[in-house]
């Protein structure tokens, strides 16, 4: 394009200045996408939670239990097709900042009720004649770098007097969906149930996860389950599974609105910090825009050079923050791991940093922009 | 020939009948041209004196479309700009008005050569028209070799001869210049006049141009002074400056 060495040059006139508000861009995009990848992480449980699976757990709350014999009840319901069992162990592997979730599995409908954890069967076989066994899923035996065989132990303090449970790893769980979580560990509610003698409400269950022949019968499902244990000591809360992580989420608190407000102040700041600068820019440059009006270039001409100008810079600082965001993520990933869920970095998150920072660029240059198209020719090549 | 009578019968190219400009400045109105009348033909030179707020530069405005006046009509080679809307008016400003100003004005970050080829984007002609008629603008100031210079490489009289070439390159019909020698030395400024005089006597253009220097003023056919909003017309500059005093 013809204009551009005009709208270039413009640009390298100050390159102090320049380099610090492409600066602004690139980090405030680099943070957008950091903040889009976290509060895609959250969400993402509900994403993938499976449209034919309901999650029962105590009313009262997800850390009260209820008794075993609830699994018959709910599996004689019509459109219930498996049923499994978990608890939360809550071990610590070396360190309390190697924190990653256990959970006390039923090894018998496990596989059967969450079919995207796929297991080599080999692997499973062993397990099951194994009490001490345990399956990792692939993200957490990369982190430690565990390998099938190795013995972890696990610190716990939770059932009883602190001891240190040993487990064999006889397996490493894959997730089928792109993003799913591969950083649980596994074992065997029989050896839990036998270990954990002091335990209150010792051989309860902390949480029912179902499969249905339907995602159509989860409505008639939820209610026939929470109906049938109305009124007795351990009433029940029948979920979908999107809405059980979402619920879970949400006991962190409200992490959209924390990062959405955080990212709207942000790109608020930058939308200051940039228009301020365009706008130096443009006064600093009075005569040469009336020049320019005087010589035959439109109003509108100054307007296009203007948003130009803060479009380039939109786009360089937008496409370095998304690029430092590409390879940030994965090494942010891999340090967090376990303490965050997966973090993602999607075309859809990029997409929308380099929407916004257009739409930043644009709004920032359109207030000097408009000032610059209504300035008067007379006026201006006076005051120079 | 220039006339300031408002009788001319015959097509000028520039024809100024009844110019009133008033601005307003803190409340007074102050009437800066009074029914100003002008024709000046093609090929003429005219430099306008006149004490400083004499309403010099802004009838260069007028005439140059930068400014509306508050009465008045302005026919540039048929058309009538006064009432022209503000797009147009640039248009026509981009086909007809070439700009030589006191202060050069060129874009410090543009080398010689793109100052130049400015005027030239605004048209349809490919990137290789255009570097022909940059080269030939920049060869008529004599400044083929600093084509890419930055203003802030070249002296002033460089930097005013790349503002002529930038004026020139469009070939428009007539050349507004405001105090073009104002900012440079004897020498400089006798060049840049001699520059002047060679559009006017060998490439034919018209030309109109502010100063308050006598000199310079005599190297126009007629030297026009302003005084109380009129234009009066006196002996032609050479022969002012031979009787030994501004016009």
């Amino acid at each position: 394009m013809k204009f551009s060495r005009l709208i270039f040059a413009n640009l390298f006139r100050k390159k102090a200045r320049l380099i610090l508000t492409i600066g602004s861009f690139a980090i405030a995009l680099f943070l957008f996408t950091l903040l889009a990848v976290v509060r895609g992480a959250f969400s993402r449980g509900t994403e993938l939670a499976g449209a034919d699976r309901l999650v029962v757990i105590n009313r009262v709350g997800l850390i009260n239990t209820m008794p075993l014999a609830y699994g018959d009840k709910i599996r004689q319901i019509k459109g219930v097709k498996y049923v499994t069992h978990n608890n939360w162990f809550g071990g610590v592997y070396q360190d309390e900042k190697n924190f990653f979730p256990q959970f006390v599995i039923d090894p018998e409908n496990q596989r059967q009720v969450m079919t995207e954890m796929r297991v080599p069967d080999d692997q499973w076989k062993k397990f099951l004649g194994d009490r001490q066994g345990a399956i990792a899923g692939r993200n957490l035996a990369n982190r430690f770098h565990w390998k099938v065989g190795d013995r972890i132990p696990l610190q716990n303090a939770l059932y009883g007097s602190t001891k240190t449970w040993e487990f064999n790893l006889d397996g490493i769980y894959t997730n089928d969906k792109e993003g799913g979580d591969e950083s649980q560990f596994w074992l065997q509610w029989d050896y839990f149930y036998e270990n954990a003698p002091d335990a209150l409400n010792r051989g309860q269950a902390g949480w029912w996860v179902l499969k249905l022949d339907s995602p159509d019968d989860a409505v008639r499902v939820g209610k026939a389950i929470d109906e049938g244990f109305a009124n007795s000591s351990y009433e029940t809360k029948t979920e979908t599974e999107s809405a059980f992580q979402a619920g879970f989420a949400k006991q962190l608190g409200n992490i959209q609105l924390l990062i959405t407000t955080i990212g709207s102040v942000v790109f608020f700041t930058l939308l200051l910090v940039t228009g301020n600068t365009m706008a130096i820019s443009i006064r600093e440059r009075t005569g040469e825009l009336a020049v320019l009006k005087a010589i035959g270039f439109s109003d509108r001409f100054v307007l296009f050079f203007v948003l130009a100008e803060s479009l380039v810079i939109a786009l360089f600082g937008g496409l370095i923050g998304l690029g430092l965001a590409f390879l940030a993520i994965p090494v942010v990933a891999v340090k967090l791991n376990g303490l965050l869920p997966p973090l993602l970095l999607s075309a859809a998150a990029l997409g929308t940093g380099v929407v916004l920072a257009v739409a930043v660029g644009l709004a920032s240059g359109f207030l000097p922009g408009i000032s610059a198209m209504r300035m008067r020719v007379v006026d201006a090549l006076r005051r120079v | 020939m220039i006339r300031v009578d408002g009788r001319s019968d015959s097509q000028s190219l520039i024809r100024v009948r009844g110019l009133n400009k008033t601005y307003s400045r803190g409340g007074e109105k102050i009437q800066v041209l009074q029914g100003l009348n002008l024709d000046v033909d093609k090929g003429d030179f005219v430099a306008f004196m006149g004490p400083s707020g004499s309403g010099k530069t802004t009838l260069l405005n007028l005439l140059g479309g930068l400014d509306v006046p508050s009465a008045g009509s302005i026919t540039v080679d048929g058309d009538e700009i006064t009432h022209m809307a503000a797009g147009k008016l640039t248009q026509w400003r981009a086909r007809h008005v070439g700009f030589i100003f006191q202060m050069y004005n060129l874009i410090p970050v543009l080398t010689a050569f793109q100052n130049v080829e400015l005027p030239l984007l605004l048209t349809k002609l490919s990137k290789s028209e255009r570097r022909k008629h940059v080269e030939t603008a920049l060869g008529v100031v004599g400044l083929t070799d600093r084509m890419n210079h930055y203003p802030r490489q070249l002296s002033g009289g460089q930097e005013q001869r790349v503002t002529i070439a930038r004026a020139i390159v469009s070939d428009p019909t007539f050349l507004l210049c405001d105090e073009p020698t104002g900012d440079l030395d004897r020498k400089s400024a006798d060049e840049i006049m001699l520059l002047i005089d060679e559009l006017v006597g060998k490439y034919n253009k018209t030309i109109l141009m502010v100063t308050h220097d006598p000199v310079i003023a005599a190297r126009a056919h007629t030297t026009l002074h302003l005084d109380k909003g009129v234009l009066v017309e006196g002996k032609t500059s050479r022969e002012s400056v031979l009787a030994g005093g501004a016009a």
